[in-house]
């Protein structure tokens, strides 16, 4: 079951929630929809479900167009809203046989549908507990198994984890894994951790645009400007300008600067090339200036920080 | 027509599973039955004329509290999302529960048949215009529940959903009382807008289909408008 947006765009006003991008995403892959608060990603997921209909362009969900044939696209996706969205005063089972009946499970399937869903997302020892009464996890959960009691092709999960702990974080996030090995996934979120663990493909989103588009390590291997050094050396008399013009000018090592200085030490954060691995020559000089390495550390720039670099103003 | 079920039994459920209702069916009764009683032994007449002139009465505030939640609530909630992504069309949901408010507004009004019931022991009773009462105060709380339903598609604020329709029931309400003061190619169009007018008639016992299709056409203009107001989502 694929999903293809077309040139999609959609306005608040003036202001554009979503400028006019396009994508495609294959059966059976894991999306995650990166991206700040107010980027355009719910507004997206919002179109592709049908609540909202673009200003501009077209979706298609396996071909079927959302606008000339939303009933026909709602039948084929599960979807959980931003925040969760639940009837409190509903108990778990009652509210799955609602949601069963709403999405036209055949009568005599849904008790089958239900204790699937039930076993699947664990809800057993909570089932006949109103959902207002269940902690932030088994409420998940509930929204969850909501979104796929009809067994849908595609899942559309709007921030998924958020406000819960990060037990109920790994929880979840495992149980997501689990279902996207039959379904076409696409997740939303601004967690960084969370598109590392869970998705085959990262789309970044910021101010309604597309930034960057790929598979977390073909964007981590992209995006790898540099490598982040942090070096601390004991304090002695020598000149701290001295060191760090000696530091400056190991090969590969691009800039240097004095991160801070306490009684005993000295930290030097420093940036290195692409590709490359200074940590034996900054070692080397160290010794042949006669002063004490008290650590070194080398760091990879993290997809967080590839996200923090595109979606900066 | 599963869907609009599928609704309507989810929606009654929630009015029976909370207070609400009872708090509400109870409120309708106390009232109801002080009119009833109080005049019965003193005027000495077999008749349900004073709970029938009480009951629009109530209605203005009855009809705006108990519709007010429709839809403001799942908006506050924003469950209107889930609801609105599922493979059932806008006029499906509505439908479901305007016969929801529908079916408690009946409920308050046949636990009012005890009175009628009461009244066959002291003496012969006018069944048609009894019955064309009952019909007329459904047709009414019919208009008044697409009103109310529509006023609480407008907002997320269940207040503000009472106050509205509050306002639009009031105002029909009271079209019929200040026809005396219009020039008289007004009053006969206001009249015929007015709820009361077309109540009274079959009140009377005179089941005229103008005031069905009255009460009809004003129940689907008001579910048009809800749907519309819903719709409007997509617009902004």
């Amino acid at each position: 079951m694929s999903i293809k947006v077309e040139n999609l765009s959609k306005y608040y006003g003036q202001q554009a929630a979503v400028n006019n991008i396009s994508f495609e995403i294959n059966t059976g892959e894991i999306v995650g929809f990166l991206g700040p608060n107010g980027a355009g990603k719910s507004t997206t997921m919002k179109m592709i479900t049908t609540y909202l209909t673009p200003n501009n362009g077209k979706i298609f969900v396996n071909n079927v167009d959302t606008e000339t044939n939303s009933m026909e696209v709602r039948r084929k996706i599960g979807y959980l809203p931003e925040q969760n969205p639940l009837y409190l005063d509903m108990n778990v089972l009652d509210y799955l046989e609602y949601a069963a009946e709403l999405e036209s499970v055949p009568k005599a399937d849904i008790p089958k549908a239900i204790k699937k869903m039930v076993d699947v997302c664990g809800l057993g020892e909570v089932q006949h507990k109103d959902i207002g009464e269940l902690s932030k996890g088994f409420r998940q959960r509930v929204g969850l198994a909501q979104a796929m009691i009809h067994d849908p092709e595609v899942l559309i999960l709007d921030e998924p984890t958020s406000g819960l702990d990060p037990n109920q974080i790994i929880e979840i996030r495992n149980l997501i894994k689990k279902l996207g090995k039959e379904k076409t996934l696409v997740l939303s979120t601004h967690i960084m951790q969370e598109v590392e663990a869970t998705c085959d493909r990262v789309l970044i989103i910021n101010k309604g645009e597309i930034v960057a588009d790929g598979s977390p390590d073909t964007l981590q291997s992209k995006f790898k400007g540099q490598l982040d050094i942090t070096l601390i050396l004991k304090k002695d008399s020598t000149d701290k300008a001295l060191i760090l013009k000696a530091v400056s000018s190991i090969k590969n090592i691009d800039k240097a600067r004095i991160l801070k200085e306490d009684e005993n030490s000295i930290h030097f954060s420093l940036t290195g090339l692409k590709g490359s691995d200074v940590r034996e020559d900054i070692f080397k000089k160290i010794v042949s200036m006669n002063m004490v390495m008290l650590g070194l550390h080398q760091e990879e720039t993290s997809l967080e920080d590839i996200f923090r670099q595109l979606t900066k103003n | 027509m599963k869907n609009i079920l599928t609704i309507f039994k989810k929606e009654l459920r929630s009015y029976f599973n909370s207070p609400v209702a009872y708090i509400v069916i109870v409120v309708f009764l106390i009232i109801t039955g002080w009119f009833f009683t109080s005049n019965l032994f003193i005027s000495g007449v077999v008749t349900m004329r004073n709970v029938f002139d009480i009951i629009p009465f109530i209605f203005l505030f009855f009809i705006p509290a108990i519709s007010m939640r429709t839809f403001s609530e799942e908006k506050k909630s924003g469950t209107i999302e889930l609801l609105l992504t599922k493979p059932i069309t806008d006029m499906d949901i509505v439908v479901g529960k305007f016969l929801a408010t529908l079916t408690l507004t009946a409920t308050a009004l046949a636990l009012t048949l005890i009175y009628v019931v009461s009244l066959t022991f002291l003496g012969p009773i006018d069944t048609g215009s009894i019955i064309g009462a009952y019909i007329g105060l459904l047709l009414m709380s019919g208009i008044y529940i697409g009103i109310g339903i529509f006023a609480s598609s407008l907002t997320e604020n269940q207040v503000v959903a009472f106050i509205i329709s509050f306002l639009i029931v009031f105002g029909l309400f009271l079209l019929n009382k200040v026809l005396v003061f219009l020039p008289p190619e007004f009053a006969s169009v206001l009249e015929y807008i007015s709820v009361d007018y077309h109540f009274s008639n079959i009140a009377r016992g005179v089941i005229d289909s103008r005031d069905i299709i009255y009460y009809l056409s004003g129940i689907t203009i008001f579910l048009l408008l809800t749907r519309t107001s819903l719709e409007s989502r997509r617009w902004s």
